[in-house]
C-alpha cells in the first residue's frame, strides 16, 4: 500500500511462519468443521462409501476448477466450460458409435475441449479481447454447436467402450476419482515446479514486469485457455461416460460457476498471481459435502441452493476477514 | 518564531500486529513555520502523519490542538480542527472538474439545498488565484491535467476547507525541477499567511530551502528535532541512517574500454528523434531531461518494447535489430525500469522468483525449474546487493522501496548484461539504499559492465555518469564530459529545443 512498511525486517519470524502456513491451509479447517457438522446431524456421513460418493461426484467439477484455476491465476476467467463441456460430450458418443474407432471418443472428446479452448485462447492472447467477454460469447456459440451435433437430440451408447473410466474401480477407488487427482497433480507439477507455471504467476501477478522480463505473455495466456479447454473436454468424456449419453442442451448447464465457486472458495485471487490447486481442490470438495450433507440430512432441493450460495460467501467473508487480520496496515 | 504550536503531539506510539511501527514520537508544528519530516522508508513518517490526519489512531500519546486535547476518530475530525493532507499519490476524481473536485462534500448551498455552482465555480478561482496559479481551468477535468496541477489542486481543496496545518507527503516526488520551483514558492506563501506546514521529503536541497525547523525519525523512534540553521546535509543523514556516510556519490574509477553499443539516428516516434551516441565498458552514460522529453522512450527503444523504426544499433560491432525485450537480453541489453511496481516486479511472488524471472532459461533443466540452483542464485543475489528481507520466500511487495528496487536490479544481473539501462535507479528510494545502490553501480562498471544510466535528479546525474547525455523533446541536446558537466550546462541543455508541448 503505503511506500512505508510498518514492519523492521527483523520482524519475529516464528509468528510470520505460523501465520504463512495458517494461510496456506486457507479453507480446509470449514471442509473439516462441515464434514464434523454432518457427520453429527447423520452418522452415515464419514464412512468410506459415502465419502468415496462425494468425491466421485466431484470429480468432474474438480477437473473443470482446475482448468479455471490456471485461468483465474493469470486474472482471467473462463466461463465456457460448460458449453465445451457438453459439446465435448457430444463427440465422445457420436464417436464412439462409429464401427472399430468407438474408443476414439475419449481422445476426440479431449481434442474437441481443446481446440475450444485454444480459439478462446488466440481471441483473449492475440486479438487482445477481454476474457469475460471472449467466454461469454463462447458460452453461448458453443452451446450451439452442442446442440448442433446432435441434431439437438440426446445421443445414446448403451455399450460405450471406454466407460470403464466412470464405472469401474482400480483398488476400490473409482476411476473418476483417480482422474480428478491425476488432474490435481499434475496442475500442481505445472504451477509450482515448471518455467511455464512461474510464468502463469508472474503474468497474472504484473504481466507488464512479466513482458519486460522477456515472458512471452502471450503464449501464457494461450496455453492456460488451451488447459481450461482441454480439461473441460476431459470433463465432457468423463460425464459422457457416467451417463452412457449425452445432450447437447441440458448438460453441463452452469458447470462454470460451480468451477468458478471452487477457485473462489480455495482463495485463489481474482486479480492474478496469487492462488493454488490444493485450495481449488478443498473448494470443490466443500461444494460436494455440502451436495451430499444437505441430502443426507434430508434437506429439501429448494433449499439446498440456499444454503449452498450463502456457505459460499460466508466461506469467503471468513477468509478475508482472517487473511486481513494477518495482514498487517 | 518561537510562536505557540498548533498542534502538537506528545509521546506518541502505534503498534501494527505486534510490530512497534512508532515509540514514543513527539513532534510540533506552529503557525507559519514550515516543519521537515525527515527519515528513511520505514522509519515511521506515514504513521507519524497519518495519525495526525486521523487515518490511524495512536496506541498510546496526546495531540493537542490550539492548547485543547483532541482525539480524532476519524479524518473528518481531523479536517475539523484545521488538519489536512495532501498525499503523495493524489485523491482527486479523475472524471470530476477542478471545482467539483475541490468542493466535493463539502458545496456551498442555495435555499433549498440545490448547489451553488456559480458559488463554487467562484470560490475555487479566488483560491487558485490566491495561489498565482491563473493557468488552471475550474473547469477543467482533473484527468486533462499534469500531475502538478492535480496537486495545486489538492492545496486549494486544502485551503477551502481552511487549513491551519498542511501536511504534505514527499509533494515532489514526481514533480519536474521547474514544477518543483514552483511549489517552493506555494510553500513559502502559505507560510506568510501563517500556515504550518509539516513537509515530508527524501530532497535535502528542499529541505534546506524551506524549512525551518526539522525532526528526524529512525526505526520508529525519535531522533531529534533542530532549526534548520543548525544542522548540515551530512549531519542530517547520519542522523537518518544512524550511521556516517562516507560519501554521497561514490564514484568508483573503473577502467573505460571499448565501445559496447553503438547508437546512430535511432527513431521512435516523436519521443526519439535521430538519436545518435555511443557507450564503452565499464562507462557509466547519465542520461538527463525533463519527464517527457524522451528519455524513458529511449530505453524502451533500445530494449524493444516499442523497436526503432529506423536507425542503426550496433552491439559489439554487430548490427542488431531489437524487436522484443527477450531479444534485448538475448544479445545482452537489460533495463531496469523506472516504475518498479508497474514494471519492475511482481510483488505477490517470492523474492527467489522475481531474482530469477528474467533468466529462467539458465535454471531449468528442460522444462523443469532447478529449484536448488534457483535458490542459491536468489541467496547468492540478496547477500551481494544486501536486500534485506526475512528470507528469500518473502514476497517481494512486503520490502520497502530501496529493496524492493535492489530485487529488480538482481534480477537483471542474472542476465550477465553487458549493458544495463537504469531508469531512475534511486526513485523513492531512502538515502542508505540510495548509496547502496550507487556502490553496487560502481562494482558493475569495475567488471565491465556498461551503463546508461537515466535520471530525473540532476546532482545524481553529475556525481555518478562519465559523461552525461541530455535529451529534449525527443532530441538530442547536449553530450558533455563529466569534467564539464555543470548543473547550469546541463540545465541549458534540459530546456533548449522545446518543441510543441511548452511546460
Amino acid at each position: 500500500m503505503s511506500q512505508e512498511t510498518n514492519i523492521s525486517p527483523a520482524s519475529a519470524p516464528s509468528s510470520a511462519r505460523f501465520r504463512s502456513l495458517f494461510a496456506a491451509a486457507g479453507m480446509l479447517p470449514i471442509l473439516v468443521v462441515l464434514a464434523l457438522v454432518f457427520q453429527y446431524i447423520n452418522p452415515r456421513f464419514l464412512t468410506e462409501t459415502n465419502l468415496l460418493i462425494v468425491m466421485q461426484q466431484s470429480a468432474i467439477n474438480i477437473v473443470l476448477a482446475a482448468g479455471m484455476t490456471f485461468v483465474v491465476l493469470t486474472g482471467g476467467i473462463d466461463l465456457s466450460v460448460g458449453s465445451i463441456l457438453a459439446a465435448s460430450a457430444m463427440v465422445a458418443i457420436i464417436v464412439s458409435l462409429m464401427p472399430d474407432i468407438g474408443m476414439l471418443g475419449l481422445p476426440a472428446a479431449i481434442l474437441v475441449g481443446l481446440g475450444f479452448g485454444l480459439i478462446n485462447g488466440i481471441l483473449v492472447a492475440y486479438i487482445k479481447l477481454p476474457p469475460f467477454i471472449v467466454t461469454l460469447g463462447s458460452l453461448t456459440a458453443v452451446r450451439g454447436v452442442a446442440r448442433l451435433l446432435g441434431g439437438d437430440t440426446t445421443v445414446f451408447n448403451s455399450d460405450l467402450p471406454f466407460d470403464f473410466i466412470a464405472n469401474s474401480s482400480f483398488l476400490r477407488i473409482p476411476w473418476l476419482v483417480i482422474i480428478a487427482l491425476s488432474v490435481v497433480v499434475i496442475s500442481w507439477v505445472i504451477l509450482k515446479r515448471t518455467v511455464l507455471g512461474n510464468w502463469i504467476y508472474a503474468v497474472g501477478g504484473n504481466a507488464e514486469a512479466a513482458r519486460l522480463a522477456s515472458i512471452k505473455v502471450p503464449l501464457v495466456l494461450l496455453f492456460v485457455y488451451g488447459v481450461s479447454g482441454l480439461l473441460a473436454g476431459l470433463g465432457g468424456a468423463m460425464s459422457a461416460a457416467r451417463l452412457y449419453a449425452a445432450n447437447g442442451l441440458q448438460l453441463g448447464q452452469s458447470y462454470e460457476l460451480d468451477a468458478i465457486a471452487a477457485v473462489i472458495l480455495g482463495g485463489t485471487s481474482f486479480v492474478g498471481g496469487v492462488g493454488s490447486i490444493w485450495g481449488t481442490l478443498v473448494g470443490a470438495l466443500i461444494i460436494a459435502v455440502l451436495s451430499n450433507g444437505l441430502i443426507l440430512a434430508g434437506v429439501s432441493d429448494i433449499w439446498q441452493y440456499i444454503i449452498k450460495g450463502l456457505v459460499i460467501i460466508i466461506a469467503v467473508a471468513l477468509d478475508r476477514y482472517r487473511l486481513q487480520a494477518g495482514a498487517r496496515t | 518564531m518561537s510562536a505557540a504550536p498548533y498542534v502538537s503531539l506528545t509521546g506518541m506510539s502505534k503498534s501494527f500486529v505486534g510490530v512497534k511501527a512508532l515509540k514514543d514520537v513527539s513532534f510540533d508544528v506552529r503557525p507559519g513555520e514550515v516543519h521537515a519530516l525527515l527519515g528513511e522508508n520505514g522509519a515511521g513518517k506515514s504513521t507519524l502523519i497519518k495519525m495526525m490526519s486521523g487515518l490511524y489512531s495512536p496506541d498510546a500519546g496526546t495531540i493537542t490542538v490550539d492548547g485543547k486535547d483532541m482525539k480524532f476518530a476519524s479524518t473528518r475530525d481531523a479536517s475539523a480542527a484545521g488538519i489536512a493532507t495532501v498525499y503523495q499519490e493524489l485523491l482527486l476524481f479523475p472524471e470530476l472538474t477542478v471545482a467539483e473536485n475541490v468542493f466535493l462534500g463539502n458545496y456551498p448551498r442555495r435555499p433549498g439545498g440545490w448547489i451553488d455552482w456559480a458559488e463554487v465555480r467562484a470560490r475555487t478561482r479566488a483560491l487558485l488565484d490566491q495561489l498565482d496559479t491563473f493557468d488552471l481551468d475550474v473547469d477543467a477535468k482533473v484527468l486533462t491535467l499534469s500531475v502538478a496541477q492535480r496537486q495545486r489542486v489538492e492545496i486549494t481543496k486544502a485551503l477551502s476547507k481552511n487549513a491551519r496545518i498542511l501536511i504534505m507527503d514527499e509533494p515532489t516526488a514526481s514533480l519536474v525541477e521547474s514544477d518543483v520551483q514552483r511549489l517552493m514558492a506555494v510553500v513559502r506563501q502559505l507560510r506568510e499567511r501563517g500556515v504550518g506546514i509539516v513537509y515530508v521529503s527524501h530532497r535535502m536541497p528542499e529541505i534546506f530551502a524551506l524549512a525551518d525547523r526539522v525532526t528526524v525519525l529512525r526505526d520508529g523512534g525519535y531522533v531529534a528535532t533542530r532549526d534548520i540553521g543548525e544542522v548540515d546535509e551530512a549531519q542530517l543523514v547520519s542522523m537518518m541512517v544512524g550511521r556516517p556516510i562516507d560519501s554521497l556519490f561514490p564514484k568508483a574509477d573503473a577502467k573505460i574500454g571499448d565501445t559496447v553499443l553503438e547508437v546512430k539516428n535511432l527513431n521512435h516516434g516523436r519521443h526519439v528523434q535521430d538519436i545518435s551516441f555511443s557507450l564503452r565498458r565499464g562507462e557509466i552514460l547519465g542520461v538527463a531531461g525533463l519527464v517527457g522529453s524522451g528519455r524513458t522512450e529511449l530505453a524502451l527503444t533500445l530494449f524493444g518494447m516499442t523497436p526503432a523504426t529506423s536507425g542503426e544499433i550496433v552491439l559489439e560491432g554487430r548490427t542488431v535489430a531489437i524487436t522484443s525485450p527477450r531479444q534485448a537480453r538475448d544479445l545482452g541489453i537489460a533495463y531496469v525500469p523506472e516504475d518498479r511496481g508497474q514494471q519492475g516486479l511482481v510483488k505477490q511472488m517470492a523474492i527467489r522468483k522475481n531474482v530469477s524471472m528474467a533468466s529462467i532459461e539458465r535454471f531449468s533443466a528442460g522444462i523443469f525449474i532447478k529449484a536448488g540452483a534457483e535458490a542459491q542464485r536468489a541467496l547468492d543475489a540478496v547477500k551481494r546487493l544486501s536486500v534485506r528481507c526475512r528470507n528469500i520466500a518473502q514476497p517481494v511487495g512486503e520490502l520497502s522501496g530501496g529493496n524492493q528496487q535492489k530485487v529488480v536490479i538482481a534480477k537483471w544481473l542474472e542476465t550477465n548484461p553487458k549493458v544495463l539501462i537504469l531508469d531512475e535507479p534511486t526513485r523513492g528510494v531512502d538515502v542508505g539504499a540510495k548509496a547502496e545502490i550507487h556502490t553496487i553501480m560502481g562494482e558493475l562498471v569495475k567488471q565491465g559492465v556498461a551503463i546508461l544510466m537515466i535520471s530525473s535528479e540532476l546532482p545524481e546525474v553529475l556525481g555518478m555518469s562519465d559523461r552525461v547525455l541530455v535529451i529534449s523533446g525527443g532530441r538530442l541536446t547536449g553530450e558533455i564530459d563529466r569534467a564539464d558537466a555543470t548543473p547550469e550546462r546541463v540545465g541549458m541543455a534540459m530546456t533548449a529545443h522545446q518543441s510543441g508541448e511548452a511546460a
